[in-house]
């Protein structure tokens, strides 16, 4: 008797991919396709940016390829934070940001634990009303305001205007409606049986909004910290407006106005101002977004 | 330790109103469960007790002093959530000694009270984890030493077991019963779960539509229910009830429940019944342990009658078995031994010693 054949060769139809599969697969493809051209989208000024702040002007009026550094030098770089004038702009913008984002949470935080959690009367509208106001455009708001500060100044001599501190002023309107809006969305979220269980064991409002809210609630302060971060250190209109004098000019507006010199532009240094400028943001986003990863929520109530 | 009273006590939401004027009363150390379907105002109540819900109307008092105004942390109680509501960034030791340390109770005793707690709830090892590193039963003890700790004049409980697996719940329901053996704090415990009201109770509470029904010990409840509602409520499977009426034969006292089936009342019931109008539209209760197989040599006021069952549910210790009469659906219990299965005839019997009778109009037991 012959010995038992066995098939090694396993199945002869062809083996399918079950549908699912298949879909999986091609999302895939489609969303790192998108994500490529993204990716490119967002990457190629930043580039630019890095190539072009590593030439000399010479190079950069020469009609060679823009995508290469032939001749690298750092003497932009050497150039503008050897420069009082740039060290300023950077420090006032250094102040005003960490001035605005404080005031912004101080606010804020409170603000959002008050219309999410005291239900008192008109809160509900208070707290729409919060977030209509951000709709506003800070182009429309800038004239009032400038004629706001001048009023003010004419009547208490308090002179406001060309003064840095007055964006002090100036961009909380941007920051506290967004950040309290943010905030209520994410206090909404926190179970109303975590407040009862504090009140209970006998916390006041107060108490409850320290010890309890803020750090169940950090990862969305966090984000609504790096928000009105961004936003005070971005902020290009209110300070082209409200201040005037070098010494008082913040980052973005003073690249702008001490770099261009009528119709010649200072590529160079205006695109390491630029890149120096960006450092800060980029350096706080990768920080806390580790932390803003980490310190979810999980395991308050059920789930 | 103290008692609870709750006077006339009403909680209107703008139209609706929730709690319908309660009054109850709460002895020292006594465990009480308001138990009711979703929406009958037992949590609104504990609620109002806790000091999370204003009152609209009445008075509640806790160890004598009227507590209507006074806020929740002045009122010297605690409460366990269905979800726990434990504190998410602390860990199960600081969780507990939340409300010690706002208070500013020294180290020393706070310590104390925690291990005492955790000990007594078999967590100690538990004590540095935060809730999301503990299951689900853990969380609910972790939420329970937090309310022990306090050492409070009351505990509240709401549903604090419908999160658990069915297996944890009936683990968890002797652990509470333990724990109240053991610190013996006024209780009061909110369910929509008879079986867990029944279990634990000193005394239930039910609740129907922002009404109290019945209060009374469980086996009360369960044998003299005063209305339909808890009859019906009380009881798994629920109690049958179909219609009926009284009639008299040759001086005796009988129920009839379709042309062809009546049953002969047994003395004792006769007497309590024979003053109800025999023209009155009736009810017939029977709990399900009372329609068993026909054995026979069946005692007196146990009648037998013949049925074909419709559906069997074969439990291990017994069968519980379906079948239908003038319409009306039956359950009744059997020995898993008596041959009952789904489509045969069978011979079953009807224990009117423990027969309820209600008036279908207004649901009050006679």
């Amino acid at each position: 008797m012959s010995s038992l054949a066995i098939d090694k060769s396993g199945p002869t139809r062809k083996v399918r991919y079950g549908s699912m599969t298949r879909d999986r697969l091609w999302a895939l493809r489609w969303s790192y396709f998108f994500l490529t051209i993204f990716a490119i989208f967002s990457l190629v000024p930043p580039i630019y940016m890095v190539i072009t702040s590593l030439k000399s002007s010479a190079e950069i009026g020469a009609a060679t390829n823009p995508w290469w550094v032939f001749h690298p030098t750092l003497s932009n770089y050497k150039e503008l934070l050897g420069s009082n004038q740039f060290l300023r702009f950077f420090w006032n913008s250094a102040i005003v940001s960490i001035f605005v984002v404080t005031l912004t949470m101080l606010i804020s935080v409170p603000a959002a634990f008050a219309l999410s959690r005291m239900k008192f009367w008109g809160s509900a509208t208070l707290a729409t009303g919060v977030f209509l106001t951000y709709l506003i455009p800070d182009s429309l708001l800038f004239l009032p305001l400038f004629k706001m500060f001048a009023v003010i100044g004419d009547y208490t001599g308090i002179q406001l205007i060309n003064k840095w501190y007055v964006l002090l002023f100036l961009y909380p309107t941007l920051t506290v409606p967004f950040c309290t809006w943010i905030m209520i969305g994410y206090f909404a979220s926190i179970p109303k049986e975590l407040d009862e269980a504090a009140i209970i064991d006998g916390a006041s409002w107060f108490q409850t909004l320290t010890r309890i809210f803020i750090p169940v609630a950090l990862p969305g302060i966090i984000a609504a910290t790096i928000f009105a971060f961004t936003v005070s250190w971005a902020q290009f209109l209110y300070p082209l407006v409200f201040t005037t004098s070098t010494d008082q000019l913040v980052m973005p507006v003073g690249i702008i106005t001490t770099l261009i010199k009528g119709d010649v532009f200072n590529w160079g240094q205006i695109m390491t101002g630029a890149l120096l400028g960006a450092a800060p943001p980029l350096i706080i986003y990768a920080f806390l977004m580790d932390y803003y990863i980490a310190g979810l929520t999980a395991g308050a109530t059920k789930g | 330790m103290a008692e609870v009273s709750l006077r006339k006590v009403v909680k209107r939401y703008d139209e609706v109103e929730a709690v319908r004027g309660i009054d109850l009363d709460i002895a020292d150390q006594e465990f009480v469960v308001l138990v009711g379907p979703s929406g009958c105002g037992k949590s609104t109540t504990l609620r109002m007790i806790a000091g999370l819900e204003d009152i609209t109307d009445g008075d509640i008092t806790i160890g004598g002093d009227v507590v209507n105004d006074v806020p929740p942390k002045d009122r010297d109680i605690a409460m366990v959530f269905q979800n726990y509501a434990l504190y998410p960034h602390m860990t199960v030791a600081e969780n507990m000694s939340f409300g010690l340390r706002l208070k500013r109770y020294p180290k020393a005793e706070i310590k104390s009270r925690v291990t005492e707690a955790a000990r007594m709830l078999d967590i100690t090892d538990l004590i540095d984890r935060k809730p999301k590193q503990l299951s689900g039963g853990q969380r609910q003890r972790v939420a329970m030493g937090r309310a022990i700790v306090r050492n409070p004049k009351v505990f509240l409980f709401d549903e604090p077991l419908s999160n658990l697996d069915a297996k944890l719940r009936v683990q968890m329901r002797i652990e509470i019963k333990k724990v109240h053996q053991k610190v013996r704090t006024t209780t009061v415990y909110v369910t929509h779960d008879q079986v867990e009201a029944m279990t634990l109770a000193d005394r239930v509470v039910v609740m129907n539509k922002g009404k109290i029904e019945q209060i009374g010990t469980p086996n009360d409840l369960y044998h003299s229910p005063a209305t339909r509602f808890v009859a019906g409520f009380i009881g798994s499977p629920a109690m049958n009830f179909v219609p009926c009426r009284l009639e008299e034969t040759a001086g005796a006292l009988n129920v009839r429940v379709t042309d062809r089936l009546t049953f002969p009342l047994p003395p004792a019931r006769a007497a309590r019944y024979k003053n109800v109008p025999r023209s009155e539209r009736l009810l017939l209760g029977i709990r399900p342990e009372h329609l068993t197989e026909a054995s026979g040599h069946d005692g007196p006021g146990v009648e037998a009658f013949d049925t074909v069952l419709d559906v069997t549910e074969p439990m291990g210790m017994e069968t519980l078995v379906y079948f239908t009469l003038e319409g009306a659906q039956f359950c009744g219990r059997v020995d898993p031994n008596a041959g009952a299965h789904d489509g045969v005839p069978f011979r079953m019997a009807v224990d009117l010693n423990n027969m309820h009778l209600l008036n279908e109009a207004t649901g009050v037991v006679l």
